[in-house]
């Protein structure tokens, strides 16, 4: 467990990225997700069955993790942590879906399989470009982003807590595998049931901890509603950025450019 | 400078699982003064600090701070002047960034940006944590998170400060700044503490508290030179009063 919270939830990792300064850090956070939700939402419109299409798409999160210096290896490590859940959504297609609707070579490809590929590369597409976003904008300025964008205030605020107590809870999870995993040797019996028990005073644990978090607000004057300082104007380079990114997201979704492509280089355009 | 005086009269504090916490505890503490509040674990320190910010409401008994006595009306006020700094930094740093938690008490107070801003910088400047500002809290060592989960507390200006083990897991040098720095404070303190030796150093009066009850009320140097005092409420000396064990 201790290696796992260190090297795969290293969650921290993407917002010490954020803190770098290349042009891509320095536009608005507004500008950024505002362009990554008009991204996500454009990819997710696409037919069940479209794979082609999408292909273009990559683009958009190549130019983040390129033009934001960002470890491509980074990237890749959590979108693997995310994969068991893209793969639960998709895994069924192939079974239920088994009508043939291409052929490749002698190959036949039934429905399913397609719309499955077709779910696993909206997945990349849409979480590699969320997490390119938070690093080069940090988890923290994206959430004041949300927040001026008009997300309810108690959403944002959970959003918040959660990200910052995520480091606490693992660390605390951390020790006491650590400290079980001392006084636990090969012979002994009942691993499940210390996990139950394990879970429980975890659970007590952050109730205790949600409560003196509360007193510690109350005490400084916290009255449901968390204030933050405002960051810089909207300028015209992040307009740029939003409207030049948005158009071209419209533009492949209207031309299926890698059909055109084709078309054009086997001639029958 | 009435605003500065703390005073208790015969609280009464019982758990909801029926343990009692405070058992009648009664004191006074004027402008300025320094108090620590020792005693062994359990004894209701905690207890009793967390009554003088309202975060507790005693079964009998009053809390006045300065002007006001503590009930829900004057609850706001009274935060605004009493400071407080929980035992674990981790529970009091719950924003994204420095900046963000130590502006967080001023912006809820409602001052302009351009204040909030400066009360910010001078916070942090005060406690030597002036390069963090744009830090997660997660990314901090223990004595850095403790400097600024002050910082946090002195950007409300209080009149009183009130801690519960500012020392608590902090190496030496740490610990020493840590001294340093209370020392340097005008506020009124109220100190909650294991560590006899910061007692020592910052406050020149201590309460010993033992099963919910004040045993002992007076100069520390003093309340520290009596064994017994100390030994029936499970402390010992100070390790600055104690022999040199290589010398004795």
């Amino acid at each position: 467990m201790a290696s796992i919270s260190r090297h795969f939830f290293d969650l921290g990792h993407l917002d010490d990225l954020a803190g770098a300064s290349t042009p891509l850090h320095r536009l608005d956070p507004r500008a950024k997700l505002l362009a990554t939700l008009v991204f996500i939402a454009v990819v997710v419109s696409f037919g069940k069955y479209e794979i082609a299409a999408l292909i273009p798409f990559f683009v958009y999160p190549v130019f983040l993790i390129s033009v934001g210096n960002i470890p491509f290896k980074c990237v890749l490590s959590r979108l693997v942590l995310a994969l068991p859940f893209a793969l639960l959504v998709g895994i069924f297609n192939p079974l239920i879906d088994r009508a043939p609707l291409s052929h490749l070579a002698n190959f036949t490809i039934s429905g399913g399989w397609i719309s499955f590929s077709s779910i696993m590369l909206r997945f990349v597409l849409t979480v590699s470009s969320v997490l390119a976003l938070i690093a080069v904008t940090g988890f923290s300025p994206v959430c004041s982003a949300l927040l001026r964008l008009g997300t309810p205030k108690i959403f944002v605020v959970q959003l918040m807590l959660m990200h910052r107590y995520l480091f606490v809870l693992l660390d605390e999870a951390s020790k006491m595998v650590g400290a079980k995993s001392l006084r636990t040797f090969e012979n002994s019996t009942g691993g499940l049931r210390i996990y139950g028990a394990f879970t429980g005073s975890l659970l007590l644990r952050t109730m205790e901890r949600a409560e003196r978090i509360y007193s510690a607000m109350q005490c400084r004057g916290f009255d449901g509603d968390i204030k933050r300082t405002l960051p810089a104007e909207f300028g015209k380079r992040d307009i740029l950025f939003l409207c030049g990114w948005s158009l071209l997201f419209l533009l492949l979704r209207a031309f299926n450019l890698p059909l055109i492509i084709g078309q054009i280089l086997t001639g029958t355009m | 400078m009435s605003h500065h005086i703390v005073e208790a009269q015969n609280l009464h504090y019982v758990y909801p699982d029926g343990t009692a916490g405070l058992q009648g505890v009664s004191f006074r503490i004027t402008h300025g003064e320094s108090v620590a509040v020792v005693g062994a674990n359990g004894a209701g320190k905690s207890t009793l600090l967390m009554h003088l910010n309202g975060c507790l409401s005693p079964a009998q008994g009053t809390v006045r701070i300065g002007d006001f006595p503590l009930i829900k009306t004057t609850l706001k006020a009274v935060r605004r002047t009493v400071g407080m700094v929980f035992q674990n930094p981790d529970d009091q740093l719950f924003m994204p960034t420095v900046f963000d938690d130590v502006a967080f008490g001023p912006l809820n107070i409602g001052l302009p940006e351009e204040e909030v801003e400066q009360r910010v910088t001078q916070a942090l400047e005060t406690v030597g944590a002036g390069a963090l500002r744009d830090r997660p809290p997660y990314r901090l060592s223990k004595g850095e998170k403790r400097s600024v989960a002050i910082a946090s507390v002195l950007s409300m200006s209080p009149d009183i400060l009130v801690m519960d083990e500012p020392s608590a897991d902090l190496d030496p040098q740490a610990r020493r700044r840590l001294i340093e720095l209370l020392k340097t404070f005008k506020h009124t303190k109220i100190i909650a503490t294991h560590d006899l030796d910061l007692a020592l150093d910052v406050c020149e009066r201590t309460l010993v508290l033992s099963r919910g009850r004040i045993c002992a009320d007076g100069a520390t140097a003093e309340l520290f030179r009596n064994d017994e005092l100390l030994s029936q409420s499970a402390l010992e000396r100070p390790l600055r009063m104690q022999n040199c064990p290589v010398c004795r």
